[in-house]
């Protein structure tokens, strides 16, 4: 078991090999990003695209490193790891440099600098299925509820505090974690019913969305009128839904900040600045769209070459796929994606240890909501969120990040013979 | 594993959900919608249009009149201005901090990325000067444009000018022109806008975010090269364009000169005219509206535009009309009392004069009213009283053949029809029936309901030169390099008189110049015909006119000349006349028996007195509004009198309008 030989055998090169081949996409794309005549070599270090080849080369160090690691380790350490970064996350907010308005970096000096938040997400998916595969605790249990609740929220709260409303909402996805071991259903569903009721209070007024509720409510009733409880427990939710429609303009007007809101006006039609709130949003859509089926090919992007799209090699990196690979390119990206996250619940449902599978469904989770949320604000079905797509986006803190996410997982799914102990 | 085994596939199903979502999205706005594609290269593709250079215009002999003259332009691009010495820079252009700052003001408001105008047409000096310090003052650029320029100051209302496109040229050019862009507004810069402007290139290039550009669109392949402008070639002769001008300086009137053989005008003076290089460059707006105000109108391009009754001139147009409707011959003569009798009316020959019996030649040379007033009778009632109006319509037709009351079709912009009334007017002015040839008796000499524009007059001649027939006058005979002529300049228009009617007026003509009326105007050695006329204006000095063609045998010119208000047609339009035919069959001036030379006439001041504009008097005005009117009037004129010509120039609201209509 704990021979070298054997455990390379046991690795999942499938997993490994979209791992290679979204490293490998990124390094490409941000490469036409920056594209320039005075650069044009990919392995140019003076340029982003040769950053981040040493970006992808460390990762595969670290990588590799990692799946040298005893599994215990991992499980062992995770407390410490923790604690770690939520100090890091406190310094941060004290000696961080701002980027973008952000207070999220700390600078080691020699140019290097780090992100806390990245890090946060696998130290607390470790964390997370440390404590839920303690024998004796239950997500159903109030306590232990509260206790994982609290163990998301702690970094939540202070990523939030930088701000950084992208890395803030990643941490909402393990809620998919806490689903898989056995939180109650409704919490999904009042989840998606509370955004329907949030943006479509939004876009329609008050009467109508009450009227909507209203309606669907007496429906459901008729449905299943025989069911007392399940009557009186829609006929609460009903009320409290309407409660919610008339508390939502309030909540929106106060509770978020004005870029915010601008930045949803533009997504839900309610305001139409294409000049400055909407421009980065904009030009995105028409670098994307603008790719047709098969994309302008690559290094020929018009809107990628002449940097009409802002932070093109970090967050609005789909933006290259769209516009130089078309829609083939999309589709490729975003079946890698889906077949990473397939893949990774795969693995997860085949782990022995729960450790090993509720951190599998921590990384899934934590993946999937980057690249539907990057995604969905490059195409303009979403407001923008500064976030960067796994893998694919510019940077070295958050490929390195992504790299030990999932390479906890492979080392931790090469041992899945063996068990964990807590 | 635990009992939530199956959650697994719900979990699975909403990441699948999710992306197939984001790839319906994904579909819709990269294949279903082409927006985007359009966008893109608005986003990124840049059109520049390439401005050709103007076409030149040369005269007969390959002088140039008009051609193109770099002038520069400051541009300024506000986000590339560094510090520098703005005092200096201001002194250097000869503008204050105040006008500085606004023109920066414009400038960014433009846009802080593009170039726009800082300064509009340096002068060569400024230029120099300028150019030499150009690296203390970062951001600002000197750009080359292109401007009218006229070496010989001459010709102005053949020319014309060209200015900025209106909004109502841009709309009626379909999006050709934009706000900017120079355009033909008169002259044959107008009439001639689209040979002379050439083609312009495109050029697309494609620019970044901040609009600098990064190369061309697709390889060029779509950019197209700008084409000069064609060549015109005019069919003035510079030369005696210029001389008739000098011939015409302080004086209102018109030259028209045509070559019979071809229809090319020679000459085409506006008197007054103005220098066209002064609408061109920084001043032009001052100039122009000075102009505008100049009582005499230089504007206003008398040689087509101005109407004057041909008076006496238009003799021998009667008397051919009469011999091809057969109702005289050349040996018709008439005894003139010094009067003629027409109906119960006595109308009296020119100042009374009794010619005795005059032939057609006779009656031509000594332009006796009293023997056309009878071709007149013998045409319009041959038929009898009771058919005046078809034979009136006869007649005009036959007029109308020669060029009157019709548009020539000159390669020029707003040119005038002249009068020649239709039977119908008359019926409108005396009722149906109501009118004799009696009534209308003047226009058989001339006057009368009758008005030409001095084209026409010219035309006329050229028709009688040629025995017959006209070529359509133009103003541009050849077009491009190839010296392209357009067909309509080579067809004959008969005029509807047989050749051998010619003769005996020509003869006539001849006489007038040779012992006529115009003797004082003969050139030795060269047989001109010609014939005076002395248009009687109402309560004006009369218009003297003259025209005439040269040399008999084989004649090359034939010309007009009107002098408004200047007496009779043998004292100033016909010496006029013989100068222009000699400058141009021999290129100097001999010495003339009478003594006469062009100096004498350059020299002299005929400026009609400014009179005010008749008040507007309703149709049937009360006894007293009609007093008043009157009265106001002649008191006007006193005063005006009083008050040297120069200062009348400025009295805008007294400007006098030509002789339009001045016989009604």
């Amino acid at each position: 078991m704990n021979n070298q030989r054997s455990f390379f055998f046991n690795v999942d090169w499938v997993t490994v090999l979209i791992y290679l081949c979204l490293c490998t996409i990124g390094w490409f794309n941000i490469h036409a990003a920056v594209f320039d005549d005075n650069h044009p070599s990919i392995f140019d270090f003076s340029t982003s695209a040769g950053h981040q080849f040493i970006f992808i080369m460390s990762g595969l160090v670290i990588g590799t490193f990692i799946l040298l690691l005893e599994s215990r380790f991992l499980s062992a350490l995770s407390p410490a790891l923790y604690v770690v970064t939520i100090l890091l996350l406190i310094l941060v907010l004290v000696v961080g440099r701002g980027v973008g308005g952000n207070q999220a970096w700390i600078d080691l000096g020699g140019g290097f600098k780090l992100q806390p938040s990245e890090f946060a997400k696998f130290a607390t998916c470790l964390l997370l299925a440390r404590y839920l595969s303690a024998t004796n605790v239950k997500v159903t249990d109030p306590k232990s509820f509260l206790i994982a609740g609290a163990i998301i929220l702690l970094p939540m709260v202070l990523i939030k505090m930088q701000p950084d409303d992208g890395s803030t909402l990643v941490f909402c996805s393990l809620i998919f974690v806490l689903y898989r071991e056995g939180l109650s259903s409704y919490f999904l569903i009042i989840g998606g019913l509370l955004i329907a009721l949030f943006v479509s209070s939004l876009v329609f007024n008050a009467a109508s969305v009450v009227a909507a509720v209203v309606i669907a409510a007496v429906l459901v009733v008729l449905i299943v009128k025989r069911n007392r409880p399940l009557v009186l427990k829609v006929i609460i939710g009903a009320l409290v839904a309407i409660g919610f429609v008339f508390a939502v303009k309030p909540l929106y007007n106060k509770g978020l900040k004005k870029h915010q809101r601008d930045r949803i006006d533009i997504v839900l039609g309610l305001s139409q600045d294409k000049k400055h709130v909407g421009y980065n949003q904009n030009q995105a859509k028409i670098a994307i769209g603008s790719g047709r089926v098969w994309g302008k090919g690559y290094l020929q992007g018009t809107q990628t070459k002449y940097s009409f799209v802002p932070a093109q090699s970090t967050d609005f990196i789909f933006c290259t796929v769209g516009e130089e690979w078309g829609f083939a390119g999309s589709v490729v990206v975003m079946g890698l994606y889906l077949f990473l996250v397939l893949r990774i619940i795969h693995i997860a449902e085949r782990q022995r240890a729960p450790f090993s599978r509720i951190y599998g469904y921590g990384v899934a989770s934590i993946i999937f909501c980057h690249v539907i949320i990057n995604i969905a604000m490059a195409i303009g079905v979403m407001p923008v969120i500064g976030i960067p797509l796994p893998f694919i986006s510019y940077g070295g803190s958050s490929l390195w990040s992504f790299t030990i996410l999932l390479f906890i997982l492979l080392k931790l799914d090469s041992n899945r013979m063996g068990v964990i102990y807590a | 594993m635990n009992n939530f085994f199956e959650r697994r596939y719900v979990i699975a199903g909403i990441f699948i959900t999710f992306i197939l979502l984001l790839l319906a999205r994904l579909f819709y706005i990269q294949v279903v919608d082409d927006r985007y594609e359009l966008y893109a290269s608005q986003n990124v593709v840049r059109k520049f249009v390439q401005y050709p250079a103007r076409g030149f215009i040369l005269d007969r002999n390959g002088v140039v009149m008009v051609q193109n003259q770099p002038i520069y332009d400051i541009v300024v691009t506000p986000k590339q201005v560094k510090a520098f010495d703005t005092v200096e820079f201001c002194k250097l252009l000869g503008i204050d901090k105040d006008g500085y700052d606004k023109r920066m003001a414009k400038a960014v408001k433009y846009s802080p990325y593009r170039a726009s105008v800082f300064e509009k047409q340096l002068s060569a000096q400024l230029y120099a000067s300028f150019q030499e310090r150009l690296s203390e003052f970062p951001g600002f650029m000197p750009v080359q444009r292109i401007i009218r320029t006229y070496p010989d100051s001459a010709a102005a209302q053949f020319l014309g000018y060209i200015g900025e496109a209106t909004d109502a040229i841009i709309k009626r050019s379909g999006g050709y022109y934009s706000p900017g862009d120079y355009v033909g507004i008169t002259g044959v810069e107008r009439s001639y806008e689209t040979l002379l402007r050439g083609t312009r290139g495109i050029v697309r290039s494609m620019v970044d975010s901040r609009n600098n550009v990064k190369g061309k669109y697709a390889e060029g392949i779509y950019d197209t090269v700008a084409v000069a402008g064609e060549r015109l070639e005019s069919s003035l002769d510079l030369k005696l364009q210029k001389f008739g001008e000098a011939l015409m300086k302080n004086k209102v009137g018109s030259i028209v000169a045509i070559d019979p053989k071809t229809g090319e005008i020679l000459a085409y003076v506006s008197s007054p005219t103005y220098d066209p290089n002064l609408l061109v460059g920084r001043e032009r707006g001052n100039n122009a509206a000075a102009l505008y105000k100049d009582p005499y109108q230089p504007f206003f391009v008398r040689p087509v535009q101005a109407y004057y009754p041909p008076g006496s001139s238009f003799k021998p147009l009667s008397a051919l009309i009469a011999m091809q409707e057969g109702v005289i011959t050349p040996q018709t003569t008439y005894n003139c009392p010094g009067y003629y009798v027409a109906g119960n009316r006595r109308i009296k020959c020119f100042h009374g004069e009794v010619h005795g019996t005059v032939d057609l030649s006779r009656a031509v040379a000594e332009s006796c009213n009293g023997y056309f007033f009878m071709v007149f009778e013998k045409l319009v009632n041959g038929a009898g009283g009771r058919k005046t109006d078809t034979s009136y319509t006869k007649w005009r037709d036959n007029v109308a053949k020669f060029g009157l009351g019709t548009r020539l079709g000159l390669d020029m912009p707003n040119e005038g029809r002249g009068l020649l009334p239709k039977a119908s007017f008359y019926d409108k002015v005396y009722h149906k029936g109501g009118w004799r040839y009696s009534t209308v008796i003047s226009l058989g000499i001339g006057q009368g309901e009758l008005s030409a524009t001095p084209l026409q007059l010219a035309n006329i001649e050229a028709t009688i030169a040629n025995h017959g027939y006209y070529y359509k006058p133009h103003l541009i005979r050849a077009i491009g390099d190839k010296k392209v002529i357009k067909h309509e300049y080579t067809v004959r228009n008969y005029v509807g008189v047989d050749s051998q009617y010619f003769e005996p007026v020509i003869n006539g003509m001849q006489s007038v110049v040779d012992h006529g009326t115009a003797v004082g105007s003969r050139i030795p050695g060269i047989v001109m015909c010609g014939k005076t006329g002395t248009a009687q204006i109402t309560n004006k000095v009369d218009n003297s006119v003259f025209v005439a063609f040269a040399p008999r045998e084989n004649p090359r010119i034939a010309i007009a000349v009107i002098v408004e208000h200047a007496g009779q047609g043998a004292t100033w339009a016909a010496p006029i006349a013989s100068f222009m035919v000699e400058k141009y069959l021999r290129g100097s001036i001999s010495k003339r028996p009478t003594g006469i030379t062009p100096e004498y006439y350059m020299n002299s001041n005929l400026l009609p007195a400014i009179t005010p504009k008749t008040p507007p008097v309703s149709k049937k005005p009360s006894a007293d509004s009609l007093k008043k009117a009157a009265s106001l009037d002649s008191l006007k004129k006193v005063k005006l009198k009083s008050i040297p010509v120069k200062q009348q120039n400025s009295l805008k609201e007294t400007a006098m309008l030509p002789n339009r209509r001045s016989n009604e």
